[in-house]
């Protein structure tokens, strides 16, 4: 049974770049940590201070375009985001989210649906997205069998071990 | 049905006849790069594995150039720990400071990447060699990692785009021109996941600088990849340099489009992206009463020896404004040595440039360049996003090198022909 997420909306807008959800100027560390410090901190200064585990972004389109920078998701998990909804995501940030295992859901309507502050649930595996303040429902865009392969191997470095045989160094 | 050049590529690589968009393929990598901030990450994932080998220690890319020179100690151990990554596992392809460039210029400058390759970078910009003719796009850390234990990726194969160039430039329009207007005409998510084919009579007369340039900003506008087909000017450049055998491929007449735009380039103006979105483009006369405080030539966007060369052409015997510092950035080290010996570097320090060694730097406000609060920039760069070049109040704005330049002399966002003169 999949973990039903559950949390605090915050909302962004269109276009949210990785340079807004992590400055280039914190790039000289991976840090998980480090980078959750600064998380959105270019878009919404007092992010990193107000957001709390299980919180849900809840952003426009394109959401993450810009660098390859896998500092972004990671800093978003690491901050404890349980999942963000977009109405769609850049596409170098769709791979690295499924990659590290950041929950991601594509529905426009939910975005239109859900105003800063809402109590959001997310289901991942039905992907339906519920908003417990208003009481209304949405369902996101289903994610390609493909890709659920890999997520459900436990992201892609597990998948790499299993296809080579490789144990934990 | 006929394939375009990204299909046949990539269906070649994956060992299928064809492949259409929307399907899943896994493809093999010719190359695999990473840089100083995204090589960290990779190589702590592959150790986190035990991996001992990795799949071809001569197909991977090591280029620390973003934060280079060590601009701190985090930076300086970033680097370390690529530098014992490289020879732990032999990796071939490693360029130290005083060797590396901007990996962008670097690898097709030293022939590491070819015509018809399968190149994948963590690093955004690495959609800048489909300007070779190959396939070769961003990923993050993790499918970097992936790539280097198994020499594979997977992708889903886009929906492909074309471009059409007609008519001629006006003096001073390059390829950045043409990309901005283009990004300014679909928008940064305009080619989301899909591919970005340049053709026609205006790229066939284009140098391979503003090919780059073309290609290398396809992911301002969230594509996948750029591509233009390879022709002699291609294969002028590759000649002497290409290390490995390479594959010219060419679309089909009746391969299949999902869009299709035609533009006339005699009608592109000198362009210039205001803040902060590289699709916020704008003709640059209508941008002349922007004041600025400093100006950076470079980048692998920009930073290549024909782009030093018009800089250098407009700031000949003239003196940087003095409400302004021009920072100039030589991507690679063999354009840093050309450029002395043909005089620009004298030039720029006539004018009074600060010339650096090769750096990402400034771009995405790493170090060489930072902008204090309320100043505002105008770059050859390729993102002025809100903080790009430094502090969140800070202003980027894009342009060729011919408008920075110009606008370096000005002290304000200008048309080179107030500097140089129309009848010069």
């Amino acid at each position: 049974m999949a973990e039903v997420f559950k949390g605090r909306a915050f909302k962004f807008g269109d276009d949210i770049n990785t340079d807004e959800i992590i400055p280039a100027r914190y790039l000289n560390t991976s840090d998980p940590k480090e980078l959750a410090k600064h998380v959105m901190e270019d878009a919404d200064p007092e992010f990193p201070k107000k957001v709390k585990p299980g919180d849900i972004i809840v952003a426009g389109k394109n959401f993450g375009c810009g660098s390859s920078r896998e500092h972004a998701p990671i800093a978003i998990k690491a901050a404890g985001v349980s999942a963000v909804i977009a109405k769609s995501f850049a596409r170098i940030f769709y791979r690295n989210a499924i990659n590290i295992g950041l929950p991601i859901f594509e529905s426009p309507e939910a975005v239109e649906g859900i105003e800063e502050g809402d109590i959001v649930e997310v289901n991942p595996e039905t992907g339906v997205i519920k908003n417990v303040t208003k009481g209304t429902e949405f369902k996101a865009n289903p994610i390609p069998e493909d890709i659920r392969q890999i997520m459900e191997a436990g992201g892609l470095m597990e998948y790499a071990k299993k296809k080579l045989g490789l144990k934990e160094g | 049905m006929g394939m375009t050049i990204t299909q046949k590529i990539l269906a070649d690589h994956a060992g299928k006849k064809e492949v259409y968009p929307g399907e899943l393929v896994m493809c093999k990598v010719d190359i695999a790069l990473a840089n100083d901030v995204t090589a960290p990450i990779a190589i702590k994932q592959v150790k986190a594995v035990g991996a001992r080998n990795v799949w071809d220690r001569e197909r991977i890319a090591l280029v620390p150039d973003h934060f280079v020179p060590a601009k701190d100690i985090k930076a300086a151990e970033q680097v370390k720990m690529m530098r014992d990554f490289a020879k732990e596992f032999g990796i071939k392809h490693f360029w130290p400071e005083g060797r590396v460039g901007i990996e962008h210029a670097l690898l097709p400058e030293q022939g590491v990447v070819v015509p018809g390759d399968v190149v994948i970078g963590a690093d955004s910009h690495t959609c800048t060699y489909g300007a070779l003719g190959a396939f070769s796009t961003g990923v993050g850390s993790t499918d970097m990692a992936y790539a280097w234990l198994t020499g594979e990726v997977w992708f889903k194969v886009p929906e492909q785009m074309k471009f059409i160039y007609y008519g001629k430039r006006q003096r001073w329009v390059g390829g950045k021109d043409i990309i901005l207007y283009v990004i300014g005409m679909i928008g940064v998510d305009g080619a989301l996941y899909k591919t970005m084919e340049h053709t026609g009579e205006a790229i066939r007369e284009l140098p391979m600088d503003d090919r780059f340039t073309i290609c290398n900003m396809a992911i301002e506008a969230g594509a996948k990849n750029g591509i233009i087909e390879p022709d002699e000017i291609t294969l002028e450049y590759v000649k002497g340099r290409a290390k490995r055998p390479y594959k010219l491929y060419k679309s089909d007449p009746d391969a299949e489009y999902s869009e299709v735009y035609e533009i006339d380039v005699s009608k592109i103006e000198p362009q210039v992206a205001f803040p902060y979105l590289p699709s916020n483009t704008r003709p640059v006369t209508e941008a002349t009463h922007v004041t600025i405080d400093q100006v950076v030539i470079g980048s692998c966007t920009n930073g290549r020896l024909s782009d030093l060369r018009v800089a250098a052409q407009i700031l000949k015997g003239k003196k940087v404004n003095p409400n302004v510092r021009c920072i100039v950035i030589p991507a690679t080290q063999e354009i840093y040595r050309q450029a002395l010996k043909e005089g620009l570097i004298d030039i720029f320090l006539d004018a009074e440039c600060v010339v650096s060694t090769p750096t990402c730097g400034p771009c995405l406000g790493g170090h060489m360049g930072i902008l204090a609060k309320g100043e505002r920039a105008v770059a050859t760069t390729n993102r002025n996003f809100v903080g790009r070049m430094g502090h969140p109040e800070s202003e980027v704005y894009l342009a060729s090198p011919a408008v920075a330049a110009a606008s370096a002399v000005l002290g304000r966002i200008a048309h080179p022909d107030e500097v140089v003169g129309s009848e010069n």
